[in-house]
């Protein structure tokens, strides 16, 4: 009697949990992942509007970066119908559209103008010509630095500066004595992380992944140059404890007014520049990310946030009118008129950088230079088998990379030396593509 | 005998309890400082450890931002709910292996505990699946199952080594006294073991409301509890410190307040049978 009430409680229970469940599912609603930045949470602010326009309901899932990833890997894999739109990079995009797992935004309606989108995104967000994902914001990296301390220094950024010239102005604003570093570089293992930052700087010194054969190319010379070049750079000039620095981290230091140069993600500017945050808001330049001397590539990556349809949704009418309205010319006239220009998701349309007001915020043209030099089908100096800038687009890429970042960033705590992580970084990576296939 | 203790000992005892004590305490009470400052204090360097303007802002964006109540109440229905299924099963099955215990006893208990040793993303696709089949993703019902099943273990084991240190005879004398099995269960066992079963229904519930593997990989709006709350505030592009803080205070709010009023429960119930 005693087990009979227990069970029947504990059934009722799990059945009330069911039913309140049920309830909810039933008015029309789409279901959205996502990542927490600032341009998301915005969004999020404006989807009253979105709602008041079409009565459609809207869901947020929002997710930390890795969490989400995995997240919704496992759904689109097993077809599981959580999210009836997917925030998702552009290392993902090209992957899932070849396996069948997204809906193809073909489509898209005559107001939209789909080809206003940056061809740099669009390229990097399609497979075989066929657009997957619409960017919500894009990016790329740039340097930017304190004008203060390189005029203090006698020196003059140019617009396309060299490695070799930002040894020379790493070394005339290090100021240890009043906490100044003369230059902030992601060192945190991760293949999104420092893997993301090592591999553009890779690819200005000449190095690449793979030859065309998929041969790991860490035993060539670039590769050596490349990673001694940072280690000493970050050695001499770094802030103590690099390795484990991210984009967090620098940014806090950068703020806080210690760093003389800081090479990152374009997204990064409107956080410096703004002066509730940072205490350095109206001293800071920008330019192009480096290259080596004579080496016509530079270290700037691509990058995109960009608003998915897994196949297989109940919702996909409505989920393409959700995209359509958030990465519309509509959507960043909203935020302009009620945030200000400086707030806009940057990055993926031409016409916003054909805007006069957007014109004049001080990262706008660096940002659209940046993306512009990036070229995820032609990321090398030498030719090589894959699509991708920081990133090598193949599903085994995430796994190995973050390893390999890992061995680096072994080597940039001084726990090893450089040739041993490019030696293990080698083996790692052939052994990947062995059981893989691809050799 | 108790050993005598000086004075001095005393005070120097007491002197190291507490410094462990705060150090322990430290990571908690920095995040409920970060969480009332504004997001340029939380990050300055030197940090700063009091001398702050005190802001709420942060609680109130959070609330803004997320239905908090929604999470919350997901949460005490997973946590609750599981512990409370997973009593239910492990008081008989710990009962029958303290009592009457056969050759394999031993066995079982190890092999039950070796489940908890396969990392739980082994199963994920697995049980994925499963819920996809069952129509049961994004469901609290099909967490409070999930959720038991994992913790069923440290249940069954923290309940058997509770209830091996009732003397038998108590219960043979019941018996012979005519009390059933259930008589025997309700009135005499349960009583006796009350401390144990509280401190397991507490550690358990606990440890169903900070899970944040499967909570997190099998809900999306309808089932998300605190997890995922706090993960949604979680940044690697942005620095959201304050607002993360406000965020995990709110969420382990309500089990530092549970917690702090069972302590008494929570360490007689610990602490049972450890002095033979």
């Amino acid at each position: 009697m005693f087990m009979r009430t227990a069970l029947g409680a504990a059934s009722a229970l799990a059945m009330l949990a069911g039913t309140a469940a049920f309830a909810e599912s039933h008015a029309k609603t789409i279901t959205i992942a996502t990542v927490n930045n600032g341009d998301m949470i915005r969004m999020q602010g404006y989807t009253d509007t979105f709602t008041e326009q079409t009565g459609i309901n809207v869901e947020w899932v929002t997710l930390e970066e890795n969490v989400l990833r995995q997240r919704v890997t496992t759904d689109v894999t097993t077809k599981g119908g959580q999210f009836d739109i997917m925030t998702i990079g552009m290392y993902e995009t090209p992957i899932w559209g070849a396996n069948g797992w997204l809906v193809p935004l073909n489509d898209l309606s005559a107001e939209y103008d789909v080809d206003d989108i940056l061809p740099a995104m669009r390229n990097g967000l399609s497979h075989d010509g066929t657009l997957y994902a619409a960017p919500f914001y894009g990016e790329s990296s740039m340097i930017m630095y304190r004008t203060d301390l390189m005029e203090a220094a006698g020196l003059e950024m140019p617009d396309a500066p060299t490695w070799q010239f930002i040894r020379e102005a790493a070394a005339a604003m290090d100021d240890p004595e009043n906490e100044i570093n003369g230059i902030c570089l992601r060192g945190k293992a991760g293949w999104g992380e420092g893997g993301a930052f090592i591999t553009v700087t890779a690819n200005s010194f000449g190095a690449r992944w793979f030859d065309e054969d998929w041969n790991a190319q860490f035993d060539q010379p670039e590769w050596a140059e490349a990673l001694n070049f940072y280690v000493n750079l970050m050695n001499d000039y770094g802030p103590e404890g690099y390795a484990t620095n991210g984009f967090n981290e620098n940014l806090n230091l950068f703020q806080q007014g210690k760093c003389g140069m800081w090479i990152d993600a374009t997204v990064a500017a409107s956080f410096v520049t703004n002066p509730n945050d940072s205490t350095v808001a109206d001293k800071v330049g920008f330019a192009l990310a480096p290259n080596s001397e004579g080496v016509e590539k530079r270290a700037n990556w691509l990058w995109a946030w960009a608003l998915a349809i897994p196949a297989g949704t109940q919702q996909e009418a409505e989920a393409k009118q959700f995209i359509e309205w958030a990465t519309s010319k509509d959507y960043i006239e909203l935020v302009a008129a009620n945030e200000g220009w400086a707030n806009v998701p940057p990055g993926a349309r031409t016409s916003l950088y054909e805007t006069a007001e957007y014109q004049e915020v001080p990262f706008a043209k660096m940002t659209l230079d940046s993306i512009n030099a990036a070229d995820p089908n032609d990321p090398t100096v030498d030719p090589v088998p894959y699509v991708g800038i920081q990133f090598v687009a193949i599903p085994e890429f995430a796994g190995m990379a973050t390893e390999v970042s890992q061995e680096f960033s072994a080597a940039y705590a001084g726990q090893q030396s450089v040739e041993e992580a490019l030696e293990k970084a080698q083996a790692i990576t052939n052994e990947v593509m062995e059981g893989a296939g691809y050799r | 005998m108790a050993r005598a203790v000086t004075p001095q000992r005393k005070i120097a005892n007491t002197a190291i309890a507490w410094a462990i004590g705060f150090l322990i305490f430290f990571p908690i009470l920095w995040t409920i400082l970060t969480s009332f400052k504004t997001e340029a204090q939380a990050i300055a360097s030197p940090p700063i450890f009091l001398n702050f303007d005190w802001t709420l802002e942060n609680y109130a964006i959070v609330q803004e931002r997320s239905d908090y109540m929604r999470f919350l109440w997901n949460s005490v229905i997973i946590a609750g709910g599981s512990t409370v299924l997973g009593i239910i099963i492990a008081v008989p099955a710990a009962w029958s292996m303290a009592f009457v215990p056969s050759k394999r006893t031993k066995d079982i208990l190890l092999w039950m505990l070796s489940t908890k040793m396969l990392p739980a993303v082994g199963v994920l696709y697995p049980i994925y699946l499963l819920c996809i089949q069952l129509g049961v993703l994004d469901n609290r019902a099909a967490l409070v199952v999930i959720l038991m099943l994992i913790n069923l273990p440290i249940i069954v084991w923290m309940l058997y080594t509770y209830f091996r240190e009732i003397p038998v005879d108590i219960l043979e004398a019941a018996r012979m006294d005519g009390a059933s099995l259930k008589e025997e269960l309700l009135y005499i066992l349960t009583p006796m073991a009350v401390p144990g079963i509280a401190s397991t229904l507490l550690l358990n519930f606990i440890l169903a409301w900070n899970e944040a593997f499967w909570t997190l990989n099998l809900t999306a709006v309808d089932a998300a509890p605190l997890t995922a709350f706090i993960a949604s505030y979680s940044s690697p592009e942005g620095l959201f410190f304050a607002k993360l803080s406000a965020a995990s205070t709110m969420a382990i709010a309500p089990i530092l307040i549970l917690g702090w009023f069972s302590q008494k429960q929570l360490v007689r119930g610990l602490t049972f049978g450890a002095v033979k």
